[in-house]
């Protein structure tokens, strides 16, 4: 800015600021979702140093703010992909040839809790949770089921799964593998961030240290035998649906992501190996600039921390490549409907954001699971996005804003603050084990929920306009309590008819790789080809490593 | 001297969502009441095991995984037989209309869904134990 415009700009914002300040404002709280302050207005010098390349610069050139491609949407839009899985993995592999042809491009799979848990559904504590919020699956048999008729060397497939994902990502390519396709062309993603499920989304299974170990077993095999694999989706998503603020979830989400990091350099793999692995989740919510703005920071801030302090050399190394997910907890079961606008707004923040992928929700998640209408409006949702709204024509259009750019400053200069304290407080493990997210967390989840009630904050529908919540009802899928009995009866049959002998054999190998510190995943393959279940395979390493307990506060 | 209402407020099944059993201890805390939260994964044997040794007033049961029938179900008939025959059991969730009627007559008394204000669950607890004092009066 030129001292002559400067000076100007300086007097007259005086003069506005004070004209705006004698105004009458209405009676309503001018924060974002997440309570952060928003000026009314910003200019120029809210920008002022903010170099433009240095900070910001072009597409596909570091530090990556405006996008991680040269060409973003030009060169193919995001890709559409909607999380799906309930009943049995026939029910679920109906619904993903049914969003094929509705025009999704990639697969999610949502596994039931059993599964998420590495319990079988034959297990005592699944019982009545068996399909319940996602698909089945004990053993490769059901891998089997789940992508009939759709091509694994062709088709990029997302896996929600932590505690026990590297078990599970055993099933699927040992899948792939019976079905002839190599190991090295199957693309896509595991989420397999444990690190989060201690902060957030708590399907933990193993105590950390040994979680983390697994983790860094499957970056090793994958680097190695599946360079299209995303190892780890390291995942913000459920840290915001817990209750954060969108800088908390930016913050604890990348360091998770630097935790992955040092873990890997410190097993001894080089960083340009597995970093280009790394992929992102993030939740995009209610406030549509605040979320731009946090995809843009989290961009530059991974660049910057890949380039300039873990010294990674690849280009590749230092992109953030993500997934983004619409906030189910912003939906609503107070006119349900209402919910296709809300998850419209949120989907078309993450296109203004840079995602790489999408999973609009249904309006009906608040109900229930989706029903095949639900999904597909929300698929529709995201197709008028790419091609009536005309947003993905042009690159980062927000990007010079005066108030875009300063908030995704401000987001980053946050975000580095929360590092400074997490590195205090020993790391994010030592931070996980003092409870430290879980009340920054608790803490900013019954903030928002206080300005709900004391209507700082509205909510259509559940604190005004509630005129129409009595006659709305939607359709909404129900899961037989059938599905748990066939699946365990199935699961009867599994164990009758495989070579139990051969079964035995490697989980004994298993066991001893587990102990002896060896990489762990050839050996699972192993086990999942001679139709071992995910609960035996589980049940190896709760022998060797424990099982974590959360303790309870609130 | 009247001894504040004590709530049980756990989260059963396998079922990670722990913000609202949290949002509703904070704020029936705050309301009051003493709070005991059994923190996540409780099997409605340790939820009954929590609710005599804690002696609570009321149970509280925190579902959104699909789970509800079965769960709801099961600690009502644990606590029915292990002697909480009079301890009322509440609960909130993923949980569509149809199934809170089915709840309701199995003996759940009450159900809160998405979008409840805590301060209706509060004025609802406090309702159950108004005109009980000989319950509640030391």
């Amino acid at each position: 800015m030129n001292p002559k415009l400067r000076a100007s700009l300086a007097e007259s914002k005086k003069e506005y600021l004070k004209k705006v300040g004698q105004s009458p404002v209405q009676d309503l709280d001018f924060t974002t979702v997440s309570g952060e302050p928003v000026e009314i207005l910003y200019t120029p010098d809210d920008i002022a140093d903010i170099d433009y390349m240095e900070d910001i610069g072009l597409p596909g050139e570091y530090p990556y703010t405006r996008g991680i491609h040269a060409n973003m949407y030009r060169g193919k839009h995001w890709t559409m992909r909607l999380f799906a899985g309930f009943g049995s993995a026939k029910d679920t592999n109906e619904r993903f040839h049914y969003l094929l042809r509705g025009g999704q491009t990639g697969l999610s799979v949502a596994f039931d809790l059993p599964t998420l848990y590495g319990y079988d559904s034959d297990h005592g504590r699944a019982v009545g949770e068996v399909g319940k919020c996602g698909v089945a699956i004990d053993s490769m048999r059901d891998m089997e089921v789940l992508f009939d008729g759709i091509d694994l060397g062709e088709i990029t497939t997302s896996m929600t799964i932590n505690g026990p994902a590297i078990i599970v990502l055993a099933l699927y390519a040992a899948n792939a593998e019976k079905r002839g396709i190599a190991l090295e062309k199957l693309a896509g993603t595991t989420q397999n961030d444990i690190l989060k499920e201690y902060i957030a989304q708590k399907s933990f299974i193993f105590p950390p240290e040994p979680s983390m170990r697994l983790v860094t077993d499957s970056m090793e095999f994958c680097t190695q035998h599946m360079p299209l694999w995303n190892t780890i989706s390291i995942s913000g998503y459920h840290i915001r649906e817990a209750g954060s603020t969108a800088v908390q979830e930016l913050a604890f989400t990348l360091a998770d992501g630097f935790a992955y990091v040092e873990a890997g350099i410190k097993a001894g793999l080089d960083v340009d190996e597995f970093a280009p692995r790394l992929s992102f989740f993030f939740n995009s919510h209610l406030d549509f600039f605040e979320e731009i703005c946090k995809f843009r920071a989290a961009r530059r801030i991974w660049a910057r921390h890949m380039k300039e302090r873990y010294g990674a050399k690849k280009p590749r190394s230092w992109l953030l490549r993500f997934h983004t997910q619409t906030a189910g907890v912003s939906l609503t079961a107070q006119q349900p409907e209402n919910n296709i606008v809300r998850t419209a707004f949120q989907g078309l923040a993450g296109v203004l954001g840079g995602t790489q992928s999408l999973h609009t929700n249904s309006m009906d998640e608040t109900l229930g699971l989706p029903t095949e209408k639900a999904a597909r409006i929300a698929l529709r949702t995201q197709q008028l996005i790419a091609h009536e709204t005309g947003v993905s024509n042009t690159i980062d259009p927000l990007a010079g804003s005066y108030f875009i750019e300063a908030q995704t400053r401000k987001m980053e200069q946050q975000a580095e603050e929360y590092f400074r304290r997490i590195k205090e407080l020993g790391g994010v493990v030592q931070a996980v084990e003092d409870g430290f997210f879980a009340r920054e967390i608790g803490k900013a989840a019954y903030d928002y929920q206080k300005a709900v009630e004391q209507k700082r904050k509205i909510v259509v529908g559940v604190n005004d306009f509630k005129e129409g919540n009595e006659e709305d009802e939607i359709a909404i899928l129900r899961v037989d309590d059938q599905v748990e009995v066939d699946q365990v009866a199935s699961l009867e049959r599994l164990r009758e008819m495989r070579d139990n002998g051969a079964v035995q054999a490697k989980l004994q190998d298993l066991e001893a790789a587990a102990t002896a510190g060896h990489n762990v995943l050839p050996h699972l393959l192993d086990c999942a080809t001679a139709y071992a279940t995910e609960g035996e395979m589980t049940q190896v390493f709760k022998k060797i490593f424990g099982e974590y307990k959360e303790p309870a506060y609130f | 001297m009247s001894k504040p209402i004590k709530v049980l407020v756990a989260k059963p099944g396998l079922d990670g969502h722990d913000r609202g059993a949290k949002v509703v201890a904070n704020a029936l805390r705050d309301g009051g009441m003493e709070v005991i939260y059994t923190g996540l994964h409780q099997t409605p044997e340790m939820i009954l095991e929590a609710a005599v040794q804690e002696d609570v007033d009321v149970v509280s049961l925190s579902i959104l995984s699909g789970a509800h029938m079965s769960l709801f179900q099961r600690v009502r008939k644990m606590m029915d037989e292990g002697g909480l025959k009079d301890v009322p059991l509440i609960g909130g969730g993923i949980i569509p209309d149809e199934d809170v009627k089915k709840l309701k007559a199995l003996g759940v008394s009450a159900v809160f869904g998405p979008g409840t204000d805590t301060r209706e669950i509060v004025r609802y607890i406090r309702d159950l134990f108004e005109g009980n004092q000989s319950k509640k009066a030391d």
